[in-house]
């Protein structure tokens, strides 16, 4: 402690004071302030707050309003709101949750399930909020309750509307689904907006354009007796309804998607090239998203996070993969751009591909080699050695770029959130990620679609259909129109982002469009089994490893464990002379692209293109 | 070493405040003391209207005051000087346990402010509420007042921490309580004029610059904060009904539990923060000005403490627990009245719940323990 002299100490002390007698001026003033304050409420305006008081009885409640509906390109429903009963209590008017409770228990069946959301968002919420203790009560149980109420102040049955998906499974991880507002969203909302919802959009198109199909919150201003029940309507602003959605998902596609996997897992994306609508966003497996619009139990929850097929996870958006051999038409025009390759230049396949100076054989999937291969023959039979040496000819420097200008490598900025971008490398990319320089091998895989390129199903889509409209990229859309309730005008929600890819040579297009018509046309296609004689089909397929033969090592199908098998990859476009809809198709571990992949692909381009004819 | 015929010990002698007998033995400040019980009498009447004639809820304030009274009792035994050592340590826990907050707490209304410790949940930003005043007033009693221009920047750093770090909960009314009870710290150790009004002109001035910095929904909350009926669903609900009750109260109010506003469910949270409305329609003008009387002999009763107080710490500390006790009033009743924008904060020793009540009480224990602890005879 420092000395303190007697006059630093008369001198702090008298300091003091003088502050002490300011605060206590402060403290005068700020009372007065209150006490003028309540002189001006209790006396001069005591009139008005007593006739106020007196018919108040007035309440203010919110009215929310009802969520947009989803349709499919046909008009099908997707996502609807169903009117349902829910139980719900307010604490601050129930003595003894427990004992009530366990009380209503005896007439309506309350889980164990339903007992923790409703403590859980007791918690969260405040005391005079009302809290659902059930939801989806049947006739019977709102009529029991009904009878038992004056048992029960407090409680209170309610009817609201539940969004429903009649798709069940189908669409989920395109639509998304709603759920109950939690905690970080509440930071992000405007309260009032949503003082009467419970909802909001979690995934999918629900979430991204939550503004469109929320609606305005409406006010009414309810005269209400002493128990608060509602006597009559003073005054109601109603409340603006959200605007329902017109997807370009079409649902009789999509459930071929689905069918075509059955099975499998994997995902499907279709693209109308001329529009960038997604005809098909399927994932498989799926998950019946209702489950989760009013809170998803803890153990169905933990059976399809825990589950090994990853039915939650989004593979249309957020699954990244090796492309495989469907990365080949890309390199090709690569190689015909840079002019590093002409079209009828023929080089020699043995069946495998070195490093000058090096041991390492970089394998052809044909052990015997495919003799001499021109560029469409090395598309038609998918010869490896082929897109070895062109790989290496452009080097990685040129090729990043050249798939980049693709959307390979970043998301495609699809109107859906929580998309993957994918892989695209580079050497700075290594440099950093791995801290190893770029080695000349990872080239060579790369131009097969091995190694660390990886790519959505999303991006393989819409890469495709940049292909089949010869370089005009549409950014990839799923809501077609923006439709206000109770009015025919809908809006286009964003208008569509096109740019255009610039190759010197527009023939080259037409180059790669005709070897990609003979992978499947061709007699040595490896698509040959898709053919069809209505309509013309260009398209590549593809096999990612998806790990990895030892050197000299025999890829036995037969004896490689299910999870271990290679994914089956295929893209393809038709009609090839005004392309309608553009594919991506990955089967995992389904082996080879031309047998498993592209029959999916050729069942949804029938539908498409054909109709109910076949 | 102050010589026993200094004119510091005339002083002393003639100090009237000082009380004999058993009261002076427990280390009980009786004017002090009685104000209290009035104030925790009148708060459990105008509770057992508010909650609905509710005896079980009575009983739980009950045993709430009883904790919050033995809590006082026991620190009005720590002769200042330990409490004084104990500052830094205590301050510096207590920000710990506000990192902690932020990393692991447990949420519950709304906010992040609770930590477990296994056997009871523990709300480190009351704690700061006293932590802070007692570091400042350690801080500043190091040295000479009025503090250096250096000492003030350090100060205003152990304040600006724990509150930014209370703010992020976030639990806005804490914050302001907590720096409240530093600032007020500083204002009595005779911090310059010239500094207060300076940092009052930056305050203003900074405010447009953060308006622009924020986004729209952030921009709609500031807005609804400083007019809420702009907000009739929202935190303009509690407002509006608040100044129904408080109106329709008129002078001599609507009697004992004769309050039709609350009774009828129209004013939400009518038992904790929206308490003071409740009164005012139940008791009218009339029972808000005892009440507020009540309010100011303990407000007067601590500031005079703090002044007949020995050293510098002893004096910063009880002056700004007094004041902040004051914030709590003046806070609550601007909400609750509609001056000020809606912030939790309850009405000191009234409203329904715990955790602020021990919090106060403590600093009443340390007001005592200031007052009753001085030595008639420097040692």
């Amino acid at each position: 402690m420092p000395q303190i002299s007697i006059k630093d100490y008369l001198f702090e002390s008298h300091l003091f004071f003088v502050r002490a007698v300011i605060a206590v001026i402060i403290v005068f003033i700020a009372l007065s302030i209150i006490i003028a304050r309540m002189v001006n409420l209790q006396v001069t305006s005591h009139d008005h707050y007593r006739t106020l008081s007196q018919d108040n009885r007035v309440k203010t409640e919110p009215l929310p309003p009802t969520r947009g509906l989803i349709h499919d390109s046909n008009g099908n429903l997707l996502a609807q709101n169903l009117p349902a009963f829910s139980l719900e209590m307010i604490p601050e008017k129930v003595k003894d949750i427990e004992a009530t409770l366990s009380e209503i228990g005896k007439i309506i069946p309350i889980s164990e399930h339903d007992r923790q959301r409703f403590m859980r968002l007791k918690k969260q919420r405040r005391r005079f909020d009302s809290i659902p203790i059930r939801v989806r009560l049947n006739e019977k149980e709102v009529a029991l309750f009904a009878i038992n109420q004056h048992r029960f102040p407090g409680v209170d049955s309610k009817a609201i509307l539940l969004r429903d998906y009649p798709q069940g499974e189908a669409a989920a991880h395109a639509i998304g689904y709603v759920g109950r507002i939690n905690q970080h969203e509440t930071e992000r909302i405007d309260l009032s907006e949503y003082s009467g919802t419970r909802h909001i959009g979690k995934n999918g198109v629900e979430k991204s354009y939550e503004s469109a199909l929320h609606g305005r919150v409406g006010v009414q201003q309810v005269e209400v007796n002493a128990k608060g029940r509602v006597l009559r309507v003073l005054e109601s602003k109603p409340p603006t309804p959200g605007h329902n959605l017109r997807l370009f998902l079409n649902m009789e596609l999509q459930k071929e998607a689905l069918a075509g996997l059955e099975g499998f897992n994997g995902a499907v994306v279709a693209i109308d090239p001329k529009t960038g609508g997604i005809l098909v966003l399927a994932s498989k497996p799926g998950f019946d998203a209702n489950l989760f619009v009013d809170g998803i139990s803890s153990k169905e929850y933990s059976a399809l996070r825990d589950s090994l097929d990853k039915p939650l996870f989004n593979r249309a958006l957020r699954g990244q993969y090796p492309p495989g051999s469907t990365i080949k038409p890309f390199i090709g025009l690569a190689g015909l751009e840079h002019n590093v390759v002409k079209l009828a230049q023929e080089i020699p396949c043995f069946g495998f591909y070195q490093l000058p100076g090096q041991e390492h054989k970089y394998r052809d999937w044909k052990k015997r080699g495919h003799g001499q291969v021109s560029m469409k023959k090395a598309m038609v039979e998918s010869c490896d050695v082929y897109y070895y040496s062109l790989a290496r000819a452009l080097g990685i420097d040129r090729i990043g770029p050249f798939l980049g200008k693709f959307g390979f490598g970043e998301p495609t900025g699809i109107d859906i959130t929580g998309e993957l971008g994918g892989l695209l490398p580079s050497r700075a990319w290594k440099r950093e990620n791995r801290n190893e320089p770029w080695y000349p091998g990872e080239t060579l895989i790369l131009g097969i679609g091995q190694g660390y390129l990886l790519t959505t199903p999303l991006q393989l889509a819409s890469a495709t259909a940049t292909l089949a409209m010869r370089g005009r990229h549409i950014v990839p859309r799923i809501v077609k129109s923006i439709e206000p309730a109770n009015s025919q005008n809908g809006y286009i929600p964003t208008p569509p982002v096109s740019t255009q890819i610039p190759i010197e040579k527009m023939e080259d297009w037409d180059a790669m469009a005709e070897a990609m018509v003979q992978v499947v046309e061709g007699l040595h296609g490896t698509a040959r089994q898709i053919r069809s004689k209505e309509y013309r089909i260009a398209g590549k397929t593809g096999t990612a490893q998806v790990f990895t033969i030892a050197q000299e090592e025999e890829y036995d199908e037969e004896n490689v464990e299910k999870r271990m098998r290679d994914h089956a990859l295929f893209i393809a476009y038709a009609p090839v002379e005004d392309p309608q809809i553009a594919i991506a198709v990955i089967v995992e571990n389904g082996g080879h692209g031309g047998s498993v992949a592209a029959p999916i692909a050729k069942r949804i381009m029938d539908r498409y293109l054909l109709g109910d004819k076949k | 070493m102050i010589p026993a015929s200094s004119p510091i010990n005339e002083l002393r002698r003639s100090d009237p405040g000082r009380q004999q007998g058993v009261l002076s033995g427990l280390h009980l400040d009786l004017p002090l003391l009685t104000a209290l019980i009035l104030l925790c009498s009148v708060g459990l009447m105008v509770l057992y209207s508010a909650g609905g004639q509710d005896i079980a809820l009575i009983k739980r304030q009950l045993i709430r005051l009883g904790i919050a009274f033995s809590v006082m009792l026991v620190i009005a035994q720590i002769p200042p000087i330990h409490l004084r050592r104990w500052s830094p340590w205590l301050f510096g826990i207590g920000l710990m346990m506000l990192v902690a907050v932020l990393i692991m707490g447990e949420v519950g209304k709304g906010a992040q402010r609770w930590l477990n410790l296994g056997f009871f949940r523990f709300q480190p930003s009351e704690m700061m509420k006293l932590a802070v005043p007692m570091m400042v007033a350690w801080y500043l009693a190091e040295a000479r007042l009025p503090p250096d221009k250096k000492r003030i920047a350090i100060t205003a750093f152990f304040i600006l921490l724990p509150t930014l770090m209370i703010a992020k909960q976030p639990d806005l009314g804490t914050a302001l309580l907590v720096a409240s009870a530093g600032i007020f710290a500083l204002f009595l150790a005779g911090i310059r004029w010239r500094l207060i009004f300076g940092f009052a002109a930056l305050l203003a001035a900074l405010g447009p610059a953060i308006w622009y910095l924020m986004r729209p929904y952030q921009q709609q909350r500031v807005l609804t904060l400083l007019d809420p009926e702009s907000d009739p669903l929202g935190a303009g609900y509690h407002i509006i009904q608040s100044k129904i009750a408080i109106g329709s109260g008129g002078l001599y109010g609507k009697g004992w539990l004769n309050g039709t506003q609350s009774h009828l469910e129209f004013l939400p949270e009518s038992s904790t923060d929206f308490i003071f409305a409740v009164l005012a329609e139940e008791f009218g003008l009339v029972g808000i000005i005892l009440l507020l009387a009540i309010y100011l002999l303990i407000i007067l009763r601590g500031l005079y403490i703090a002044t007949q107080a020995q050293d510098t710490f002893c004096r910063l500390l009880a002056g700004a627990i007094t004041l902040v006790f004051f914030v709590y009033l003046f806070v609550n009743t601007g909400m609750v009245t509609g001056l000020l924008p809606v912030v939790g904060v309850p009405l000191p020793l009234v409203s329904y719940g715990g955790t602020s009540l021990v919090t106060i009480m403590a600093g009443f224990g340390i007001l005592m323990a200031i007052h009753t602890h001085r030595k008639l005879l420097p040692t």
